[in-house]
């Protein structure tokens, strides 16, 4: 065997596993002194990472281990995305791991973070249903043990419970609808198994039931109920890293085999996905305008941006895969600004996330104010900020593939959406407070992260560069 | 060349910092940095226009364009594609030249005039943001890039009309010159999109084989195009905003509503002439038609206005309107054989430019000293206000046409061109040269000859501006003395080549007689501080005077228009639509949501088991949906 080969291709997850083995040896190793620069050491750490796999090695795409490994470029560019995302979630950690209850176990948050990033580098590249679902497990298990990381706080365990519980029942589902792929062609490589499927009743069986995995991972509805629970008692950073970047490799994940097994039976997952489109979207909607509670509240508009991420994935095209991954990367940064806005209040306010303790925020911390705004109205899609651009590719996408009724669907919720992204702006802007959250002072970490997200939201629009640069390497889907 | 981007990055870079720091500012370092920016443009305005014509001319006999920076903007497939960057030729040079001078000959103006005005910094990141726009504009590679830096011109024009937002009768204005132009600009923006269309590329000079099929739809776009030019070059009927845009600062109008904005239309016939000549002469010639005509109307109209900035809007519509008709009457692309009229509107735009703006700032340190627009403030001014006094005697002389002034020698060639096209608009045009002189005579002996109003001048004696302010005029003053001497045929001409400019003696007689008459009758009937000759003739053609007094009531019949027809016909019930069925159907889904997320909030029941139950219910049915259908 040619073992050059897996160092070309895979080098991603080498590096990635790299990473992770020299935090935790830094973890085991650095005396007192040492321990102060470990937040410094594995952002820097994590930045190399980026900036050595940012733009793919090769044009092509590769094999490796006889196919159950696909490299491909436009994998590397949501790998980058996907590495992006964990860095400022890292950047944002800081202050909440520097508390005395979770200072000595930072080390651990972090190599759980990258193990889970890890599976889902290997979700995206696998070429095999096996590779795929250990990569998914790869990801799901240490995520329930970051969801239970403050797990003397009840909230916290009780969340933790729910994940695993429920992610447990989706892997078994999914497994159960994989073993009736093999069991139908007899083999679980992706490649031979395209051909193999004709769409008997077995199959559509199959792929329900494989579609369910996934959707618990994007949170699609009816998937999704234990998003709220977990995401409100999870702590707030492991709430972001579970609304962007696990949501982001499963969608993606989702899409490429989506298209790429399921072939034959496209007419079939276009109809899964447009009930569930729909489904997502309005549910979520209707269930964020009650929510009072602002991490519940982001659960639910997560919900309903994963159905409109389902909109590039159903139309099947390569512009619907350059919109996905623009869409994912837009989402990315509004919702780490939103989520790192969030921490950093709760973090100087003994704990507040409710919507009503925000009232008249703009007056005491005009500045993460109007990060939160500028975030809020990304995700709602108002122009000239990036999230209108992303929606607007995303809904060219599907309304090219004649979905013109679901289009129609999708426009009507964001208005219901803008109603509730709003509900917070006016809490912040307008609505009296005799005692507002104090004036604070951020911690620098935070403060980078959220200067980077702000830079994303206002330049990922304009920049028509990003997208021709990710357009550039779909059409090798 | 690539330093040519500094032109527009310098003062983007002023408005921006200007605007961002605002009143933390002190508005002397704000107008210093203005100013200081916008002469470092000039000076590399000047370097642009030594270099690119000290290069000297290629093979073919012209001054090749270039284009020394390029970037692909927004692509659309195919060869369509929107770049922004920067093209220097000819008429962009002369053009960079002319705005830069001005609009640095302003900003130091403006130190003076807006002195302790409340806004002043606010002032000076919008002359930054305008000088910006319209330097883009005319470096524009392609004419969506013209469009947009077209529409910021707007925009900045919009603000500094408004500047004293406090004022009624400026908001008015500003919204009334925004509304017009932005109307006019429909036109423009559907004819760019038909062109875009028909000739897939947005480029000013395509390939004659992609014209090939879209030669039918050229005039119509063209026509479009020239609507929008129309615009914002005040052209009849769309004239209406410029008289009223005076309610803006002085220096803005001598900056914008002078030398460099209304003369964007022109530029933007100019700019397309090779199209116009080639592909839709009779569009062309419409267009002449237009511009005599809008020449005549508002030449008549200055000769009866009151208020002095008023008169210098007018006479600058009817002036553009010379410019529009020299374009207008070319019949071809050689200027020795009916492509004269390019090189002569080109021309005029330049001279023109320099001494409207001699006017206007001249206008404005009269204003300054009376604090009135009303001439009958005014009144033997000469003693109290030398300087001001003898530059705009030399403005007033060279817009008459008089030897050897600049305006003379674009004026001549102008008049040239247009004997050649027809001698019927031949003697049309010299008739309104001659009235030109007459009403800009008018204007000059009621300001500082004629009676003076005692009353007034008792109670604030005026005094001669300051120096920021006087300085500016005698630069123009000298520039509009000797420009006329520039062989501005060597630089720009219709189709590249070298011309000679000869000075036609026939027609220069002609209407240096005319012009000449023109001053004697305004000597006559308004130099003495009696006027009965004016009043008399005023008094016999009342209902004349007043109708010319009135613009002829084309303002009135707009209201008409908009408010009985437009607004009570079809607003009206668009807005009961919007009101009962677009916001109803809102109410509706507003309410329909909120009751159907009250009725489904037992689904998120934190029941782990019970999301079980959900999973595994969706997951089947979705599998029973995908096999029954």
């Amino acid at each position: 065997m040619d073992y050059s080969s897996i160092f070309s291709y895979m080098y991603t997850e080498i590096a990635l596993v790299g990473v992770a083995i020299a935090v935790l040896l830094y973890d085991l190793l650095a005396g007192e002194r040492g321990r102060k620069f470990f937040h410094c050491f594995t952002c820097i750490l994590m930045l190399l990472f980026i900036a050595g796999t940012v733009v793919p090695y090769h044009q092509g795409t590769g094999e490796v281990f006889g196919g159950m490994y696909v490299y491909s470029p436009v994998a590397g560019i949501v790998k980058s995305i996907l590495a992006i995302g964990t860095l400022i979630v890292f950047l944002q950690a800081d202050s909440w791991l520097r508390r005395e209850d979770t200072t000595f176990k930072r080390g651990e948050f972090y190599v759980l973070t990258l193990s889970t990033l890890l599976g889902m580098d290997f979700m995206i590249s696998s070429g095999h249903f096996m590779m795929f679902f250990i990569g998914l497990e790869l990801a799901s298990v240490p995520m329930a043990c970051l969801v239970a990381f403050d797990k003397y706080r009840h909230n916290s365990a009780e969340a933790g419970a729910k994940y695993i519980l429920s992610a447990l029942f989706a892997s078994g589902l999914m497994l159960y609808g994989i073993s009736f792929l093999y069991g139908t062609t007899g083999t679980l490589y992706f490649e031979d198994m395209a051909p193999a499927l004709d769409g008997n009743a077995l199959q559509i069986l199959a792929m329900a039931f494989f579609f369910t995995g996934l959707g618990f991972k994007i949170s699609l509805v009816p998937f999704h109920l234990w998003t709220a629970d977990t995401y409100e008692g999870a702590p707030t950073t492991v709430t972001s890293y579970l609304s962007v970047v696990s949501k982001a490799a499963a969608a993606f994940a989702l899409m490429v085999v989506l298209v790429k097994v399921f072939a034959q039976m496209v007419e079939y997952w276009q109809l899964m996905l447009y009930i569930v489109i729909v489904l997502s979207i309005t549910v979520a909607n209707l269930f964020a305008i009650r929510q009072k509670n602002l991490k519940r509240f982001l659960a639910f508009s997560s919900i309903s941006q994963a159905g409109y991420i389902m909109l590039a994935v159903i139309s099947g095209t390569p512009y619907g895969m350059t919109s996905l991954i623009f869409y994912v990367l837009v989402y990315m940064v509004a919702n780490l600004a939103a989520f790192g806005v969030i921490s950093a209040v709760e973090q100087n306010s003994d704990g507040k996330v409710c919507m009503d303790d925000y009232n008249g925020l703009y007056r005491t911390n005009p500045k993460l104010t109007v990060i939160m705004t500028l975030a809020l109205f990304s995700l709602a899609g108002i122009p000239p900020f990036a999230g209108f651009f992303s929606k607007f590719f995303i809904f060219a996408a599907a309304f090219e593939q004649g979905f013109h009724v679901l289009v129609f669907i999708a426009l009507i919720n964001t208005v219901i959406s803008l109603y509730y992204y709003l509900l917070v702006v006016k809490a912040m802007f307008i609505t009296p407070n005799d005692s507002p959250v104090a004036n604070f002072r951020s911690d620098n970490s935070t403060r980078l992260s959220l200067i980077l997200c702000l830079a994303g939201i206002i330049v990922l629009g304009l920049a028509s560069c990003i997208f021709d640069g990710i357009n550039l390497y779909s059409f090798g889907m | 060349m690539e330093y040519t981007i500094l032109i527009l990055l310098l003062p983007l870079l002023s408005f921006i910092l200007i605007g961002l720091l605002d009143s933390k500012l002190k508005p002397a370092a704000a107008g210093l940095f203005g100013t200081v920016v916008t002469g470092i443009v000039a000076l590399l305005s000047y370097w642009t226009a030594f270099s690119y014509f000290g290069a000297g001319r290629n093979a073919d006999g012209i001054y090749p364009t270039q284009i020394p920076w390029n970037a692909e903007w927004l692509p659309f497939g195919g060869n369509l594609q929107i770049d922004l960057g920067i093209l220097l030729d000819p008429i962009s040079v002369m053009m960079l030249v002319v705005i830069s001078t001005v609009s640095f000959m302003v900003h130091i103006y403006s130190f003076g005039y807006m002195k302790g005005e409340r806004g002043f910094q606010r002032y000076y990141a919008f002359l930054s943001l305008f000088t910006m726009s319209m330097l883009g504009l005319v470096v524009a590679t392609n004419i969506f890039q013209m469009y947009i830096f077209w529409e910021l011109v707007g925009v900045s024009s919009y603000l500094l009309i408004g500047f004293y937002y406090t004022r009624k009768e400026a908001v008015a204005a500003s919204k009334k010159a925004f509304i017009v132009t932005r109307f006019a600009d429909l036109g423009f923006l559907v004819g760019i999109l038909i062109y875009g269309f028909y000739t897939g590329s947005f480029s000013f000079t395509p390939d004659a084989s992609v014209i090939g099929t879209a030669k039918v739809v050229l005039p119509l776009a063209l026509g479009l195009m020239f609507i929008g030019g129309a615009g914002k070059s005040a052209m009849f009927p769309l004239h209406i905003w410029l008289p009223d845009a005076m309610e803006g600062p002085t220096p803005v109008s001598a900056l914008i509503h002078a030398a460099t904005m209304v003369v964007a239309g022109v530029y933007l016939v100019a700019r397309m002439f090779p199209l116009f000549i080639g592909y839709a002469p009779e569009v062309l010639h419409v267009t002449a038609y237009v511009g005599a005509f809008t020449a005549l109307y508002a030449a008549v109209v200055a000769c009866v206005q009151s208020d002095i900035k008023r008169v210098l809007a007018f006479s600058t519509i009817s002036q553009i309107g010379f410019m529009i008709v020299a374009l207008g009457v070319c019949t071809s692309a050689d200027p020795h054989a009916g492509g004269l009229g390019y090189m002569a509107s080109m021309f005029h735009l330049f001279t023109h430019a320099m001494f409207k703006a001699l006017l206007f700032l001249g206008a404005g340190c009269i204003i300054h000293a009376v604090h009135s627009n009303e001439m009958s403030a005014m009144g033997g001014l000469r003693k109290y206000m030398p300087v001001t006094h003898v530059t705009f005697l030399v403005a007033c002389l060279a817009i008459a046409g008089i030897w050897p002034l600049s305006g003379f020698f674009s004026k001549d060639e102008i008049l040239a061109a247009c004997f050649a096209f027809s001698p019927v608009m031949g003697w049309v045009m010299t008739f309104i040269a001659g009235l030109t002189a007459f009403y800009m005579f008018r204007l000059y002996y009621s300001i500082f000859w004629g009676k003076e109003n005692r009353e007034l001048h008792d109670a604030h004696t005026p005094h001669e501006a300051p120096a920021t302010m006087t300085v500016p005029l005698v630069i123009l003053a000298a520039v509009t003395l000797c420009a006329g001497w520039i062989p501005f045929g060597e630089f720009v001409s219709s189709d590249g080549t070298a011309y000679h400019i000869h000075i036609d003696w026939t027609v220069a007689a002609i209407s240096l007689c005319v012009a000449a008459a023109g001053i004697a009758i305004a000597t006559w009937m308004y130099m003495r501080e009696d006027r009965k000759v004016a009043d008399g003739l005023a008094s016999r053609f009342s209902g004349l005077h007043k109708a010319a007094y009135h613009r002829f009531y084309i303002d009135e019949v707009y209201q008409f228009i908009t408010h009985r027809i437009i607004f009570a016909c079809i607003s009206t019930p668009v807005a009961w639509f919007d009101r009962h069925v677009v916001d109803g159907f809102m109410n509706m889904l507003a309410t329909v949501s909120n009751k159907l997320s009250y009725a489904i909030r037992y689904m998120q029941s934190g029941n782990v088991q019970k999301y079980g139950i959900w999973f595994l219910g969706g997951a089947l049915g979705i599998t029973i949906i995908l096999l029954l259908i």
